[in-house]
């Protein structure tokens, strides 16, 4: 079990609202993640629910109980820091077998029950080793084994992989979804990196400011984002915005159009623009055009035979196409 | 490019280091030699540095003159027990301190470190009226308690910046894992924080134990720890300079081989901060 409901529930620091009301249901054993960028209250909601912070108001259930009130230790969930929060002190063993120990557990069990996670994380050999021994993607998988080894309700990821480098990630990204699919455990996942986001999650919280601006899958959001801050935020490289005569005509303030869904001719087309710059990523060719509607990005699959300073035609496909109001919100089709 | 070092400027470095290690302990070695000096000699002009009969006859003298145990129980009774209660009273302030700053934290350190600027004396006469009242005067007790008071300002800044450089998360992280505040303290604070802890206190017990102000001026006979006995032998009679040279070195000596074992312990306290 592991449904996590908010309900009305607001964060302030002193005078300061960081979290205006807010609502929210997780659901048993979903892969959740909360993204946005930084500073939007994304990781205060999440120490609100592992309890580490108090509501101001609202109430957090968890399983059906009200949390609100609980410590973080009697919540049954798990945490994984971003800085791994390993303790220095203890070996790798002492560190995951520490909140069994703490549960009173007797010492075959916890070496039995460490045992297994180890091995499902490929850490038998370090197991004596002290965290200061060990690389960053080790450390994260020490974090992580701490976290499994109780069999929380919950498992809760403050930015997990911020701290390691761009080939790391992906491995370690791949690997708790891997260990999602194993453990069928709820996750919610803290995160400022969209292509994590879309990756990894069943479904997706974008906030902004506090407020959740959109709940979906990944592919409903990327399809029909609810404003032109969700549209913007997800999907890499960003969506292209354009207002003026090319918005009105489509009965709109903004139109968005993502870079991948323009076609590109030398001969004719819609719009018209130079090329400032090409970008040559091998599978991708993203192009920075400089229009009359100001610069748009264009993403083309492989090789395109343009080069910088040439005119160029470009085409939205017309299904594509996401309009929004003057206050950003998105026209209905 | 890595600065280049001449042999020149090593041999340099080294003797001026050599020199102002040597002025430094001048003071501590004379008084060594004097104490194995007869009172003649020990005040012989020219001074005799090597070539005088050495004796230890002094140590006798001054441990049979006034019970050198006797004192050197009150030195240890008065600066561990004043230092363990000051780490009592310090490590939850600190501790507070450190992990739940109010909004007046920074204020309250700074009032604290600031009674430290007021001199001694100031405070002495009430002081000792509250202990004479109190029948305090001339006990351990007291000192204890004053130089616990004096010093914990210094001990809770020295405890509060080695428990600020506790990662709060991995506190967060004991408190996810289950612990309360009793097994986050036990289990995860207290052996990240035990060098800190060690260092805090060595070098309040150093402190302490050369404390002279208030020993001087609270205790006789009965409390008075080694610093009133080194005092006991400048005495209106004339100074007797070789005894008061080894009722000193029997003072320090003590702490002088604590601190030696302890040094490195020490420098890492007194420097911890300075560098991540």
């Amino acid at each position: 079990m592991g449904k996590i409901v908010l309900k009305d529930v607001t964060k302030s620091f002193n005078d300061v609202n960081v979290i205006p009301p807010l609502n929210l249901e997780i659901n048993d054993g979903e892969f959740v993640v909360f993204v946005g960028p930084s500073g939007c209250g994304k990781s205060t909601l999440l120490r609100l629910i592992a309890g580490l912070e108090d509501t101001s108001s609202g109430h957090i259930m968890i399983d059906e109980k009200d949390a609100t009130n609980m410590s973080p230790s009697d919540r049954g969930l798990a945490m994984v820091f971003q800085s791994y929060a390993l303790y220095p002190h203890m070996t790798v063993e002492k560190n995951m077998g520490f909140p069994l120990k703490m549960a009173g557990m007797s010492a075959s069990n916890i070496e039995e029950k460490v045992k297994a996670a180890a091995e499902t994380l490929n850490l038998t050999q370090y197991l004596d080793r002290k965290p200061g021994q060990l690389s960053g993607g080790q450390r994260q998988r020490v974090a992580i084994g701490r976290a499994i080894v109780r069999q929380p309700s919950a498992f809760l990821f403050d930015e997990p992989l911020s701290n390691l480098d761009a080939a790391l990630r992906v491995t370690m990204r791949l690997e708790i979804s891997e260990l999602h699919q194993k453990l069928k455990s709820t996750m919610i996942y803290v995160t400022h990196d969209q292509v994590e986001a879309m990756t990894m999650a069943d479904k997706i919280v974008v906030f902004n400011a506090g407020n959740i601006e959109q709940v979906g899958t990944p592919v409903e959001l990327y399809r029909t984002p609810k404003n032109m801050f969700v549209a913007g935020f997800i999907g890499s490289p960003k969506m292209n915005f354009l207002t003026g005569e090319v918005a009105v005509k489509h009965g709109a303030t903004t139109l968005g159009i993502r870079p991948e869904h323009i076609d590109v001719s030398a001969e004719q087309g819609e719009w018209e623009g130079t090329i400032v710059l090409g970008e040559h990523l091998g599978s991708d060719t993203y192009f920075y055009i400089d229009t009359e509607m100001g610069a748009i990005t264009v993403r083309q699959s492989g090789e395109v035979g343009f080069k910088n300073g040439d005119r160029i035609f470009l085409t939205p496909q017309a299904n594509m196409i996401h309009l929004f109001d003057e206050q950003g919100v998105r026209i209905s089709d | 490019m890595a600065r280049q070092v001449t042999n020149r400027y090593r041999v340099l470095v080294t003797l001026a280091a050599w020199c102002v290690a040597l002025t430094l302990s001048f003071p501590i070695i004379w008084t060594l030699l004097t104490s194995f000096k007869t009172e003649i000699e020990a005040v012989a002009s020219p001074p005799k540095f090597f070539s005088f009969d050495w004796t230890i006859e002094n140590y006798f003298i001054v441990q049979e003159r006034s019970d050198y145990f006797h004192h050197f129980w009150n030195s240890v009774v008065i600066a561990i027990g004043s230092t363990l209660l000051a780490l009592v009273i310090a490590i939850p302030a600190a501790w507070s301190m450190a992990f739940v700053p109010g909004r007046r934290t920074k204020d309250i350190l700074m009032w604290m470190l600031s009674t430290k600027m007021m001199p001694a004396v100031g405070v002495l006469i009430p002081i000792y009226l509250l202990c004479k009242d109190f029948g305090l005067l001339d006990s351990r007790i007291a000192l204890v308690t004053i130089l616990m008071l004096m010093n914990l300002p210094i001990v809770i800044w020295m405890l509060f910046t080695y428990l600020k450089e506790i990662p709060g998360e991995i506190l967060e992280a004991a408190r996810m894992d289950g612990a309360n505040l009793k097994n986050e303290i036990l289990y995860v604070l207290v052996p990240m924080a035990v060098p800190g802890i060690a260092s805090t206190l060595l070098l309040n017990v150093i402190l302490s134990w050369n404390e002279s102000f208030w020993t001087l001026n609270l205790t006789g006979a009965n409390a008075a720890p080694l610093t009133a006995f080194i005092v006991s032998y400048s005495s209106p009679e004339g100074l007797f300079y070789a005894k008061l040279s080894a009722a000193s070195i029997m003072a320090i000596a003590p702490i002088l081989i604590l601190g030696w074992f302890s040094q490195k312990q020490l420098v890492r306290g007194l420097t911890f901060g300075a560098v991540k």
